[in-house]
C-alpha cells in the first residue's frame, strides 16, 4: 500500500556500508550505545530538502541527531539510530509491529512524528531489560513460545508492557461489562481484546494471552 | 509524503495564527489519521503546526454540572476518567469501541471528530473521489459501497464518517468550543459541526481555515440509562457497520424521554430525531421499539452493497433501546 518515499530514508547501499556497526547491534538487541548528546547526521542528501536537529531520550539516552521533519519515530529508531527492534510491518497503525512506549504509554511509532517526540521518555524493546535480566513480560514471551516467526514479537511485548500498566490504572476495555467499575480482572477475553491492536500474521495468539496472563499474574 | 516545515505550537491563538498564515498549513496533534493520508499524499500539507503540547489536555467539571474536556484530551485519557465511566459510560463504551489501544493514547479529542473517510475510494488516489478531488465524480456509487452511508449522502458522495466517540457526544449533545484565528471564540452544537456533502463533500465542517478546535463541553448527563452498541465485521479493531448510542429515560411502563445517535450511517453522526419523538410518551415495548427503528432509517436509501445497513440499523437501535430499558 505505502509507496516507497526514495526521498528519505536510507538506500540499501548506506544500510550496507553502515551494516558493520548496525549487525552488531542486531546481534545483541543491545540499545545502541551512543554518548550523551551524540550527533547522529541523517544521510547525505544530495537535495536541499529542509532537516530539523532533534534531541530524543530513547532508552534512557540523550541523543541528538539530524532528520527530515518527514521522518516517522519508527524510521528514526530503525533507519537512524540502529534500533531495528521495532518493527515495520503495515506502516498505517493497523498491525502494531512498530509498538513502543512513551512516557510510558504505548504508541504506534509508525503513525507519529520524531519530532514530535523531542522532550519524551522513548522506550524501546531493546530498552525494557535491565542488562541481562529480561522484563518479566519478555521472559514470558519466551517461557511461553508466544511467538512462531517473531516479526511481531516486540510491538506485542511493548504493548502489554504498556496494557498492563493500563489495567493495572483500572482501565476498562470493550470487553468489561462494567466501564464503571474500579478495577480490571484480566481475564483471557480482557487481554485479546485490550491486544487486538497487534496483530500475529503466525497466529501465535493461545501462547501470546498465555505469557501476558503470567505476566499480569507475576506483577 | 510531500515535505513540508514543523513547528510546535505555544498556544491556541498562535497555533491558530500560524495555520491561519498560510492556505497550505495544518494543525497536527496525535497524527494517527493525518499521517497516514500524508503518506499516502492524499493529505499534502507544506507546513505543520502541532497543537499536541498545548496545556489542552484537561477535564474540568463545569459550573452547570457538566465536564468540559480538553480539545488535546487523549482517547484513552477520556475513555478512563472516572467522570466520564459513571456520568457518561456511553461515551467510554463509544470510544473503547473505536481503533486499538495504541491509537487510542495517542488519538486526541478534536482530532476524533475531524477524522476523515475511510472510503476505499477517498485513499485511492487512482479513483475518482468528489472528496479527495473536488470535481472528479464519485466511485462509491456503482462501487464497493458495503461501508457507506445510507442516510444524508448525496450524488456526490456516500461516505461515512468513521468516528464513535462523535456518535456518543452527539446522544450527550456535546457543544464544541473553537477559537479563530482572530482570537474569537465560538461554540457550536455538535449536531451543527459536522456538514452532509450535498454538492461539496470536501468541506466536511463549518470550521473555517486556522480556526481550532479547545474543548467539547458536555452537558449535565440526562437522565437515563446510556447504552452504546456497535456492529462490525470482526470483534475488535473495526470500524462500525451501524452503531447506535441511546439514552432511555423511563416513568413506569413508559419512555418519558428517549436521545438516539447512530454512527457508520451517514457523513456525520446521524441525530435520530424522528426516533426521539416516536418514543417520547410510548410504552417501553418491543412495538415502540419497532416503530422507532422504522422512524429512523425511514429516509434511508442503500446503494447497494449497502443495502443491508437499513434493516440492520433498525434491528440494532430496537435491539439496543431493549437493552437500555431492560436495566433501566
Amino acid at each position: 500500500m505505502a509507496k516507497t518515499d526514495n526521498r528519505s530514508g536510507p538506500t540499501r547501499r548506506m544500510v550496507l556500508e553502515g551494516g558493520v556497526a548496525t549487525g552488531v547491534l542486531l546481534a545483541t538487541g543491545l540499545p545502541v550505545d551512543a554518548e550523551p548528546a551524540e550527533t547522529v547526521t541523517a544521510a547525505a542528501s544530495s537535495s536541499p530538502l529542509p532537516t530539523m536537529t532533534m534531541s530524543l531520550r530513547i532508552n534512557a539516552k540523550d541523543l541528538a541527531i539530524e532528520l527530515d521533519p518527514r521522518t516517522t519515530l519508527l524510521d528514526a529508531l530503525r533507519n537512524h539510530l540502529g534500533l531495528t527492534g521495532s518493527k515495520k510491518g503495515c506502516d498505517h497503525g493497523q498491525c502494531g509491529a512498530c509498538t513502543v512506549l512513551v512516557d510510558g504509554r504505548r504508541i504506534n511509532s509508525c503513525l507519529t512524528l520524531a519530532a514530535m517526540h523531542q522532550g519524551d521518555e522513548i522506550t524501546t524493546v531493546e530498552g525494557l531489560a535491565e542488562g541481562d535480566r529480561l522484563h518479566p513480560v519478555q521472559a514470558a514471551f519466551v517461557a511461553r513460545d508466544g511467538f512462531q516467526c517473531g516479526y511481531c514479537t516486540p510491538g506485542q511485548i511493548c504493548s502489554a508492557v504498556g496494557m498492563l500498566g493500563e489495567a493495572r490504572a483500572g482501565w476498562p476495555s470493550h470487553a468489561s461489562a462494567d466501564v464503571a467499575a474500579a478495577s480490571v480482572a484480566l481475564t483471557d477475553a480482557e487481554i485479546r481484546e485490550r491486544m487486538s491492536g497487534n496483530i500475529c500474521r503466525c497466529a501465535a495468539y493461545p501462547n501470546i494471552v498465555a505469557a501476558i496472563r503470567d505476566a499480569a499474574e507475576e506483577a | 509524503m510531500q515535505s513540508f516545515t514543523y513547528e510546535r505550537a505555544t498556544s491556541a491563538e498562535q497555533a491558530a495564527a500560524a495555520v491561519a498564515a498560510r492556505p497550505d498549513a495544518k494543525f497536527i496533534s496525535g497524527g494517527t489519521n493525518l499521517l497516514d493520508l500524508m503518506k499516502l499524499e492524499i493529505e499534502r500539507p507544506a507546513h505543520l503546526v502541532d497543537i499536541s503540547r498545548l496545556p489542552l489536555d484537561r477535564i474540568e467539571e463545569t459550573a452547570e454540572g457538566g465536564l468540559r474536556v480538553g480539545a488535546q484530551v487523549r482517547n484513552s485519557n477520556l475513555a478512563a476518567d472516572p467522570r466520564v465511566r459513571s456520568r457518561y459510560p456511553m461515551l467510554t463504551q463509544a470510544l473503547l469501541a473505536g481503533a486499538s489501544g495504541q491509537i487510542r493514547n495517542k488519538a486526541s479529542t478534536s482530532g476524533n471528530l475531524l477524522q476523515r473517510t475511510r472510503c476505499p475510494y477517498f485513499y485511492d488516489r487512482n479513483m475518482p473521489c468528489n472528496k479527495r478531488q473536488p470535481g472528479s465524480g464519485c466511485a462509491a456509487l456503482q462501487g464497493f459501497n458495503r461501508m457507506h452511508a445510507v442516510l444524508g449522502a448525496s450524488e456526490a458522495c456516500i461516505a461515512v464518517h468513521p468516528s464513535d466517540m462523535a456518535v456518543a457526544m452527539s446522544g450527550l449533545d456535546a457543544r464544541i468550543e473553537t477559537v479563530s484565528p482572530g482570537g474569537e471564540t465560538r461554540t457550536t452544537p455538535i449536531g451543527d459541526f459536522h456538514r452532509l456533502p450535498e454538492t461539496m463533500p470536501q468541506v466536511e465542517t463549518v470550521l473555517g481555515h486556522g480556526e481550532m478546535v479547545v474543548a467539547v463541553v458536555l452537558p449535565p448527563p440526562p437522565p437515563g440509562r446510556q447504552l452504546y452498541r456497535k456492529v462490525r465485521d470482526r470483534a475488535s479493531y473495526a470500524f462500525a457497520l451501524v452503531s447506535v448510542a441511546a439514552i432511555v429515560e423511563k416513568g413506569g411502563d413508559r419512555i418519558r424521554s428517549a436521545r438516539i445517535a447512530m454512527g457508520g450511517v451517514a457523513a456525520k453522526p446521524w441525530r435520530a430525531t424522528e426516533a426521539e419523538r416516536t418514543l417520547a410518551g410510548a410504552s417501553a415495548s418491543d412495538g415502540a421499539f419497532i416503530d422507532a427503528a422504522e422512524a429512523a432509517l425511514a429516509g434511508a436509501v442503500g446503494h447497494g452493497a449497502n443495502d443491508f445497513k437499513i434493516p440492520l440499523a433498525k434491528r440494532t437501535m430496537r435491539h439496543t433501546l431493549a437493552a437500555a430499558v431492560e436495566s433501566a
